[in-house]
């Protein structure tokens, strides 16, 4: 089994939502984050003093998978979120050691 | 007495209290989010603090009949005896006043009017030292600042002779010097600013400032608070005619021009320094038009009042940025805007004010009357300043070193609503028993399905 997780825009979120609903991916959790990459933030002036905000909105979509699915749902995701411009986001990959699915106990890929 | 008048006076005095939360929300939104309850309390506090003082000795102080040279208001309405009954605005000894026989109005309704511009200046002062100042110090400031500063200049500037009583002496800058102030531009905006600055340096600057970026958290706030400053004005400057007449009028309309021309003024300056207009200009440039105009709204043309303003909105825009250069933490610029709006507007009546608006004022250079006008203005402005800087100064220093006005460093690192007043302004996390939307959502949904039961099983009991 293994965790993609993904940091996108936030307006990007409704399409790879989509697309992951699409491969049939039946559940995420999503939170609203704040970061930087080489995109940087941007700059803020307020009564003319200029403020530079680094970290910036972004959206983490969390997906739990098998391994036979993990490829496919990177894919959808990185398709849904790209807009070609600096800021897109990254997306990754980890290994997961055990799932529990908590209202039935059940463990491994059942639990997914 | 005139019915009329006295509506319009006690409708403007509620107006003018307005202000004061409106303050409140204008500053509010300005600071950081871990500290917004504060600088909501720093206004609210004067509302409860002045009135006391007001009702005890304040208002004898600033309106009792002149103890000399036109310097304070001796002790003749001390707890407000002997005001209850008798009518104000009677037998104006000098000609700059604006009572007219005929409009008179309850004197208790004067002083409700008066007491309201009392709360709010002191009110204005805590924009220079947000974040940082212990309350109940900040309280003790207020309380002291304007028994000695506000109250005396008060009577300076608004005690005219003969107004409040038939053979009482008013104010020097009043009666003898007869500059021109319709609303108070010296005893409330120059006054406040120049105490802005000094507490500001008393305090010093705020943690990490000016390095780390403090942004306003919540625009919508100051706008919403510009808003009611703008709405209330009308009772602080057309109000101050005391009277319904054609020169409340006359106010109205100045007051709107000139607040409206500083908008576009502050905006264009952002527009060509800084590439974007912003709410924030919006805001501040209605302040600073609302500003510049309070002591000319009576004496000048609505023309006249439109030039007030651009000049005040393109000025006072370029001012807010002197704070970096000479490194004081004014935090919410009450110098950059009341101070130097309330300079503009003062010193511009020297050029712009007309007999023709108002037969009680005066000629301004403009209009045929010679530099005389322009120089008693500077003198009022300039005294008023100076006084407001030194006193407020040696306040300062002295709660300073007594009680202490500057809350911990730790205080002000997390936050000085948690230090002072154990709250906080916001809280949406479920973690902490704010409840998110999650669990907010739950909780609704579970009480609703408990009213339907309810509701159910009386329904069932009345079919029995």
């Amino acid at each position: 089994m293994m965790l993609v997780t993904a940091i996108i825009k936030p307006f990007t979120l409704d399409d790879v939502k989509a697309a992951l609903e699409q491969i049939g991916v039946l559940g995420m959790t999503v939170s609203e984050v704040q970061g930087y990459g080489r995109q940087k933030g941007h700059t803020e002036v307020y009564r003319g003093a200029e403020y530079s905000v680094d970290f910036v909105p972004k959206i983490r979509v969390e997906v739990l998978t098998d391994d036979a699915t993990g490829d496919k749902v990177v894919d959808a995701i990185v398709a849904a979120a790209r807009t070609g411009k600096i800021g897109d986001g990254k997306v990754w990959v980890t290994p997961v050691e055990t799932v529990v699915r908590v209202r039935t106990g059940e463990r491994g890929t059942d639990a997914i | 007495m005139n019915a009329g008048d006295t509506a319009w006076v006690l409708v403007s005095a509620a107006l003018v209290m307005l202000m004061t939360p409106g303050l409140a929300f204008f500053y509010g939104g300005m600071v950081r989010a871990k500290s917004v309850l504060n600088m909501l309390m720093m206004s609210f506090i004067a509302l409860a603090v002045v009135t006391v003082l007001w009702v005890l000795y304040g208002y004898s102080l600033a309106f009792g009949n002149d103890v000399g040279g036109g310097l304070l208001g001796g002790l003749d309405f001390t707890g407000l005896k002997g005001t209850l009954g008798s009518l104000v605005g009677t037998a104006p000894t000098d000609p700059n006043s604006p009572w007219v026989n005929g409009h008179q109005i309850p004197h208790l309704v004067f002083v409700v009017f008066q007491l309201m511009f009392a709360i709010i200046t002191a009110a204005l002062i805590s924009g220079a030292i947000a974040d940082r100042a212990r309350f109940w110090a900040w309280t003790l400031f207020i309380a002291v600042w304007v028994t000695v500063v506000y109250f005396p200049v008060a009577h300076w500037v608004f005690d005219f002779n003969g107004a409040t009583g038939a053979d009482f002496v008013g104010g020097w800058i009043a009666n003898k010097l007869g500059a021109l102030d319709f609303a108070g531009g010296t005893a409330v905006h120059i006054n406040a600013g120049a105490a802005g600055l000094a507490l500001a340096l008393v305090l010093g600057k705020r943690k990490g400032w000016p390095r780390e970026p403090m942004r306003p958290h919540n625009l919508p706030f100051v706008m919403l608070g510009a808003g009611l400053l703008w709405f209330g004005w009308y009772g602080f400057n057309a109000g101050s005619a005391l009277a319904a007449s054609d020169l409340a009028g006359v106010a109205f309309i100045t007051t709107t021009a000139a607040t409206a021309a500083a908008v576009l003024g502050w905006l264009v300056v952002e527009q060509v320094r800084d590439g974007k207009p912003t709410t924030l200009g919006a805001a501040s440039g209605a302040v600073a038009g609302l500003v510049a105009i309070t002591p000319a709204c009576g004496f000048v043309s609505p023309l006249g009042a439109l030039v007030i303003g651009l000049v005040a909105g393109v000025v006072c825009a370029l001012a807010v940025s002197l704070k970096y250069k000479l490194g004081f933490d004014d935090s919410l610029d009450v110098v950059g805007v009341h101070l130097v709006g309330g300079l503009i507007g003062t010193l511009l009546i020297g050029l712009f004010a007309t007999t023709g608006v108002n037969p009680a004022g005066k000629d301004g250079l403009f209009y045929g009357g010679g530099v005389g006008l322009l120089g008693k203005q500077a003198v009022a402005a300039f005294v008023v300043l100076g006084y407001s800087f030194v006193l407020t100064l040696v306040i300062g220093f002295l709660i300073q070193k007594t009680i202490g006005f500057r809350v911990s460093t730790e205080a002000e690192r997390t936050g000085i609503d948690e230090a002072e007043h154990a709250e906080s302004g916001y809280e949406f996390s479920s973690l902490r028993g704010g409840g998110s939307s999650l669990g907010r959502t739950a909780d609704i949904l579970a009480g609703a399905g408990k009213i339907r039961e309810a509701a159910g099983a009386s329904t069932e009991g009345a079919g029995q």
